[in-house]
Formats: structure tokens, C-alpha cells, sequence
């Protein structure tokens, strides 16, 4: 008979994995990458390819030459981190900025603090950021959204909505192109229809949960909406701001990356009213017409002082405080 | 429905037995009765090797308070009062008895007819519990009668019977009240006798819908008995989750449910104890379930306490071929044992046979911090921290973080994607930490 496995309690496990969740949120994404692809075409592809193939290139050097391990190219975490950096660039960025981009999300966001779970910052966002103070014209020319442009690098440009807002020129979208994403922006972040489906599936799948969304969006509308009540002329409504700029991209997918929010509910509801205060107030005061981007690197660095301090509510624990 | 709130999980249900006849498991050769089959001091062995017993007699003698008879499940000879490796991998004294028909002792009282009127006075009846040997049988084995006797200034106004049975595979408990309910409900009644109590709620999952309708219908003529149907989700059969679900009330933290007025009890228990009372017979035997996916007939056994665990196996269609583990007791909380010689104790509600691909764990990876750990606690404990701060030998920041309420029910490690081994490296801190705590106050004192 062959030898009998000795092993402790639990001896059955959800099946759960790693890259179960990573390639659940792919598959959530694909949604707003098509709408991508229809509205920025040939440049969004390229843009896209590059940054992805980039990011499992790095991760696999990196690993293979610097750590000498075994790759973890396959769990889907390096191909998450490349899709998510080419939703947060414009579709007419050439390649060489892309791959110093993946570098700086891969190697100093990612790799320098030991890989997967053990980064403080948000890799993606580390590389974006990264890139649009180190090539801010490059990373604010937005092209035109064109049903299945074929242009790349010399593709007409427009402003996104946020932009207008900020610097008071041109008409905004009307509000149905607000919602399928017929605005200048981002590749990824203009749909707001399509990634809130994606949204939807990530919650039916339990890959994450509402609180850091729903939390982060609804201070973002009552910061706006208050001020748009009481200065309506130089406020513009809520709405808008939900559905312009990285908010919907940034709720969704980006705050809720699992290494760099809360650990447990009551923290990542502050969390999520951090980024929404932080975004609003970057939009409206601060130089920049978007600041979700910040707002969360911002609070990914509050996270460890939020685990410490806001613990999760314990059963049978005493009313008031023990002496 | 009524459920509890904090965390848990969803298992497959697994149930394969259910619904499966109790069969009655032929007496082996020869018993090995282990001395120690519970919570609490060893028993002094009471017979000499030579000695003739009979079923039912006292074989091994409680030793103080915290602590179980144990007697003789056949009739027969003891060969030998040696070791034996018991089902918990640890070497215990134990009786081996080679059988010789089956005479009984004569005051049990072998019909099988419920006997519903309760004459034995209250003061008697925790001495009848405490000479039956009756312990927890939902998997801790806490002696009953000491349970049965609440500390100073604690009254008692409220018991539950835990019928809740949320270990996925296993049926034992769900069979025994589809072919017992009689004669629990009038256990139950003996133990509102002992309690003084005038309330008892029978807490039974969902799953169980006809064991539920059949009591409900049993109970619809007691008007303090009342069954509550909860929603499933595993550890609902953990004490402190199943007051929660059915009372909204906690147990403080470091109290016991006796704190809060309330008693849980097992219905499997809660049947001995009617066997004890009402027939004087003591806990000789059991039902388990036997079960698998790769187990030809998975099934529900009355067995002989010190029957090799093999018996009933051989009877639910033997071994089979892909075996990668067997697991006394449920998958959530079992123990995967060496082989199937082991006897079968007061502890044993099932085995389970994995086959060999859902045997091993899968390797550890980084952890992501998903946070599902927190998430699934159903004590609202932090085991990616508390594992973190075990590795670092960091005692003291494990007890801060209240360590000691974990009630190991393997919930966090049933959902990390990382398979990482959390409630291995918890329970190394919990065990550390209590005794920390318990030279703590022995110096002290």
C-alpha cells in the first residue's frame, strides 16, 4: 500500500489562488479594453502589447538573474500590472517611454521591496506616475477618440473633459459619451459602462469587495456635490466627476489591489473616503486637473498605520476598554 | 434564516451518508479501549490482567474532577493493559480485551423501548452522568458532568442543543436524529431537569430538512422545546457561533457560555445522556460516519468503543485504492491518522477517506494580502498578522492580538490563495502563549 499523507487540520481548502484572482481581474478588464481598442485602435493595441510583454519580460529577468528563483510569470500578476500601466497612458505614447515605465513599475515598484505582496505602493501607479513627471507633455497629449483609428504616434489629440474643467475651454462630451467613453483620456479609463461591468463581475466573483469602491465613490460625489451646490458656476456637478478622469478606473480596479489596501473592512472604508477626499481636492485646488493617481499612492503609503491602528471588530469583545 | 455574523465559509456539503441507515458494527476479536479518551486527568485502570468483564463494566476510574470513567464495550478477557498509539498519534495506557460472547452488566437495560418518564432525581442524575463516563461528543470530549455543574455565581437559563453538525462528509449526528428523536428529546428534557432551566432550543443547519420537520413535529407538543432551522455556513457547530446565531448574544471574550446564562450541548451527547439516565448504560458506543469519495458504500456505524477503525471501514466497502489520507473526524478539524488500526474512541465521529489528489497541500506562496483570512475569521481575528508574529517568535504582540480566542476551526486556511499554513503557525502561538500565561499565574499565586 502506498504511504498515507500526515498533515494538520484544515484538510480541504477553497481552491482559492493566486493567480485565480489575478486572471479574474484580467478577464473583469476586458470590457473597458475593448471599448479601448474601438475608440484609440492601432495606437491603444501597440501601447498596450508593449507594456504587458514588457512587465513579464522584466519580472522574468529580474527573477531569473537578481533573485535567482523560480519565476512567477504564470500567476498573472506581472500581465495585470502591464494591462493596468497601459490603461493609465495615452494611446499615442511611443514604446521607448512605455518599457522605462514598466522598468520603473516591475523593478522599483514591484521587485526592489521582494515581489508580489510585500510592495507598499500600487506597481502600476508607481510606473504611471513616474512617467508623467518625468515626460509630462508626452503623458497629457491625449488623441481623439476615432472608431477604430489607425493612427499611432501622429494621431489627433484632444483634452480630456477634466482638463476642460480645469483650464475652462472647449464644450464637454455629452453625457451618454461620458458613459461609453467617446472622450479624450486614457486608454483604459474612459468607459465608464464598461468598467463598471467588470466591477460587477469582480464582486459576483468575490475578488473584492464593495467597501473601497462604494466608499471611494461616494465621498468623491458629496465633496463635488457640496461644492457644486453652493458655487454652481465654477463647481461642475458630481456626475461628472464620477464618470471623467481615473475615478471609476481607480475605485474599481487600481484602490483595490490587494498588497497595498487595508486588511480589514472598517480600515478600507477610510481608505477609500482617504482617496476620495485626496482626489477631489487635487482636482479642484490642486495643479493637476486629475489626481486619482496620487490620492491612492497617497493612501497606499496610510495603509500599514491603517492596519495598525483601525483593527477589525473582534467577536465577544469587551464594550469599553480594558485597563 | 438565522445565522451567525462574523466570517465563516461556504464548504461543499459532501454529506455522502446522508440518509444512510445506521448499521450495527459486529463485535471484533479483540478491543483495545484507550485509558484517556477525553479532556482531563487520565483514568486509574480498575481491572488486572486475567479479569473477565463484562459490557458495560467500569474498566478504568476517573482520577478528580476534570475526568472520565471509561468502561469495558465487550464482554471478555483482558490480555493486557499496555500502550497503544491512539487516534491523536500519541502513546496512552489502554486495556486490551480479547472478546468472549457479549454478556452485559445486568443492571443496563437492553430493550429497546423509549423510556420517556424521568424518575431519577435531579441531585442523582449528574452522578448517573458522571459514572456513565459521558463526555462531549461534538469533538472536544469534555467530561458532561463537569459542564453539568456550573461555577459559583453563574446560573444557567437557557440550553442549546448543537445538532448543527457543519463539518462537511459527516452525518453521524443528522442520522442519529432521524432514528432517535424520542428518546433525545427526552435527554433533553433530563438535562433542563439538571440545568433548572425552562427554555431549549435545538439549532439544526439547513441541510437537514428532514430531521428538522421530524423534531419540529416531536416538539410541537413541548412548549419549552423549540428547534431553530440556521442558515449553513461552517463553524455554526462552534459554541460561540452557535449561541450568536440563535441568542445574538456573545460570550465575552475569555468566558465561557455559563457566563451569559447559556449550555450547549451535543445531540449526541445529549442521547448518551438519555442512555445513561433512563437504561444506566454507560458510554460503550458510538455512531460514526465512514466516508469518501472514493468509499464504495459511505455510511453511518453504531460501533464498540476499541473497535479498530478498520472494521467499519471494511464494512462501508474497504479501503479503496486511491487513498492519500484518511482523517478521523471532519475535514475542517480532523486528525489524518497513520493507518486504520486505530481504535475507535469517544472521540471518533467519522473517518474520512481523500483520495490522493486532494490529499497534499498545494505549495505556499507570498502572501498577497487579500485580506480573505480577516475576512473568513469567525472571531474576528487577524491570522495573517498573529501567523506573521509566530514566525518572529513575537509571543507577547500574539497575545495582544488575542491569540487565545482562536478556536482553531482551519477557516483561514481554507481560504488563502496562497495556501499558506496559518492556523499550523496559530496554533504553535496559542498553545505557546497559554502556557505563558499559565506560568504567569503560577507564579502568582
Amino acid at each position: 500500500m502506498n504511504k498515507l499523507i500526515i498533515s494538520p487540520a484544515p484538510h480541504i481548502h477553497s481552491g482559492d489562488s493566486i493567480s485565480k484572482n489575478m486572471y479574474a481581474v484580467l478577464l473583469a478588464l476586458v470590457p473597458a479594453y475593448l471599448v479601448g481598442l474601438y475608440f484609440f485602435g492601432i495606437g491603444a493595441f501597440v501601447v498596450s502589447i508593449t507594456a504587458v510583454l514588457s512587465c513579464i519580460i522584466f519580472e522574468f529577468l529580474i527573477q531569473k538573474f537578481i533573485f535567482k528563483t523560480t519565476t512567477t510569470i504564470h500567476d498573472g500578476s506581472a500581465m495585470l500590472t502591464g494591462l493596468l500601466l497601459a490603461f493609465n497612458l495615452p494611446s499615442n505614447l511611443p514604446i521607448w517611454i512605455i518599457i522605462i515605465g514598466a522598468l520603473v513599475a516591475i523593478g522599483i515598484g514591484k521587485m526592489s521591496f521582494g515581489g508580489l505582496g510585500n510592495n507598499p505602493f500600487n506597481p502600476a501607479l508607481v510606473g504611471r506616475v513616474f512617467l508623467l513627471i518625468s515626460f509630462p507633455v508626452q503623458m497629457t497629449t491625449w488623441p481623439k477618440p476615432i472608431p477604430f483609428n489607425t493612427s499611432y504616434l501622429d494621431a489627433e489629440t484632444a483634452a480630456t473633459p477634466l482638463a476642460m474643467i480645469k483650464y475652462n475651454f472647449g464644450n464637454l462630451p455629452e453625457k451618454m459619451d461620458l458613459l461609453i467613453g467617446n472622450m479624450g483620456g486614457s486608454i483604459g479609463e474612459v468607459s465608464a459602462i464598461a468598467l463598471i461591468l467588470g466591477g460587477i463581475y469582480l464582486l459576483i466573483k468575490r475578488v473584492i469587495t464593495w467597501h473601497i469602491p462604494v466608499s471611494m465613490l461616494v465621498t468623491t460625489f458629496l465633496f463635488t456635490g457640496i461644492l457644486h451646490l453652493i458655487n454652481p458656476s465654477l463647481y461642475v456637478s458630481p456626475d461628472i466627476h464620477l464618470l471623467t478622469g481615473g475615478l471609476l478606473l481607480g475605485a474599481i480596479f487600481m484602490a483595490t489591489d490587494y498588497a497595498t489596501s487595508p486588511m480589514n473592512t472598517v480600515a478600507q472604508l477610510v481608505y477609500g473616503i482617504g482617496i476620495g477626499l485626496i482626489t477631489v481636492t487635487i482636482r479642484l485646488f490642486g495643479a493637476y486637473p486629475e489626481g486619482v493617481s496620487f490620492a491612492i499612492l497617497i493612501m497606499n503609503g496610510v495603509t500599514p498605520l491603517l492596519n495598525l491602528y483601525v483593527k477589525p471588530k473582534r467577536f465577544g469583545a469587551p464594550k469599553t476598554k480594558k485597563n | 434564516m438565522k445565522t451567525f455574523t462574523f466570517g465563516g465559509i461556504h464548504t461543499a456539503d459532501m454529506k455522502l451518508s446522508a440518509g444512510k441507515k445506521i448499521q450495527i458494527v459486529p463485535i471484533p476479536s479483540e478491543v483495545i479501549i484507550p485509558l484517556e479518551q477525553h479532556i482531563g486527568a487520565p483514568t486509574n485502570p480498575v481491572v488486572a490482567v486475567g479479569e473477565t468483564v463484562k459490557v458495560g463494566q467500569l474498566i478504568g476510574k476517573a482520577v478528580g474532577f476534570i475526568s472520565a470513567n471509561i468502561h469495558s464495550s465487550v464482554s471478555g478477557k483482558v490480555t493486557k493493559i499496555d500502550t497503544v498509539i491512539d487516534a491523536w498519534g500519541y502513546k496512552r495506557p489502554a486495556v486490551y480485551i480479547a472478546v468472549e460472547g457479549d454478556e452485559w452488566m445486568e443492571n443496563i437495560d437492553k430493550k429497546d423501548v423509549v423510556r420517556k418518564e424521568i424518575t431519577t432525581k435531579r441531585e442523582d442524575i449528574i452522578q448517573k452522568i458522571a459514572d456513565a463516563g459521558i463526555v462531549g461528543l461534538g469533538g472536544a470530549c469534555f467530561p458532561t458532568h463537569v459542564k453539568l455543574s456550573p461555577p459559583p455565581n453563574t446560573k444557567a437559563e437557557l440550553l442549546l442543543i448543537n445538532a448543527v453538525e457543519c463539518e462537511p462528509y459527516l452525518t453521524c449526528d443528522h442520522q442519529l436524529m432521524l432514528e432517535k428523536a424520542e428518546e433525545i428529546i427526552v435527554g433533553i428534557q433530563i438535562l433542563m431537569t439538571v440545568l433548572q432551566v425552562n427554555k431549549a432550543i435545538i439549532g439544526i443547519e439547513n441541510n437537514k430538512k428532514d430531521a428538522i420537520s421530524l423534531l419540529q413535529q416531536i416538539t410541537s407538543s413541548y412548549s419549552t422545546i423549540e428547534v431553530c432551522p440556521l442558515a449553513m455556513c461552517y463553524p455554526q457547530g462552534g459554541e460561540k457561533q452557535l449561541i450568536e446565531a440563535i441568542t445574538k448574544k456573545q460570550v465575552p471574550s475569555g468566558q465561557l457560555p455559563i457566563n451569559i446564562g447559556i449550555v450547549v450541548q451535543n445531540v449526541a451527547t445529549t442521547y448518551a445522556i438519555y442512555e445513561a439516565v433512563q437504561k444506566n448504560k454507560p458510554l460503550i458506543e458510538r455512531v460514526i460516519t465512514v466516508t469518501g469519495k472514493k468509499v464504495a458504500k459511505p455510511g453511518n456505524f453504531l460501533v464498540r468503543i476499541g473497535t479498530p477503525l478498520r472494521v467499519p471501514l471494511d464494512m462501508a466497502g474497504g479501503m479503496p485504492e486511491d487513498t492519500g489520507k484518511i482523517i478521523g473526524g471532519g475535514p475542517m478539524m480532523g486528525r489524518a491518522f497513520m493507518n486504520a488500526d486505530v481504535p475507535v474512541t469517544k472521540r471518533s465521529a467519522g473517518l474520512l477517506v481523500m483520495p490522493t489528489l486532494e490529499s497534499a497541500r498545494k505549495e505556499m506562496q507570498n502572501c498577497i494580502r487579500c485580506a480573505k483570512c480577516v475576512t473568513a475569521c469567525p472571531m474576528g481575528l487577524e491570522p495573517y498578522l498573529l501567523m506573521s508574529q509566530a514566525e518572529k517568535s513575537m509571543w507577547k504582540e500574539m497575545e495582544e492580538t488575542y491569540i487565545t480566542d482562536c478556536i482553531e476551526c482551519g477557516c483561514c486556511l481554507f481560504s488563502c490563495p496562497s495556501n499558506r499554513p496559518l492556523l499550523d503557525y496559530l496554533r504553535m502561538g496559542k498553545s505557546t502563549v497559554l502556557e505563558q500565561i499559565r506560568n504567569r499565574v503560577q507564579k502568582v499565586n
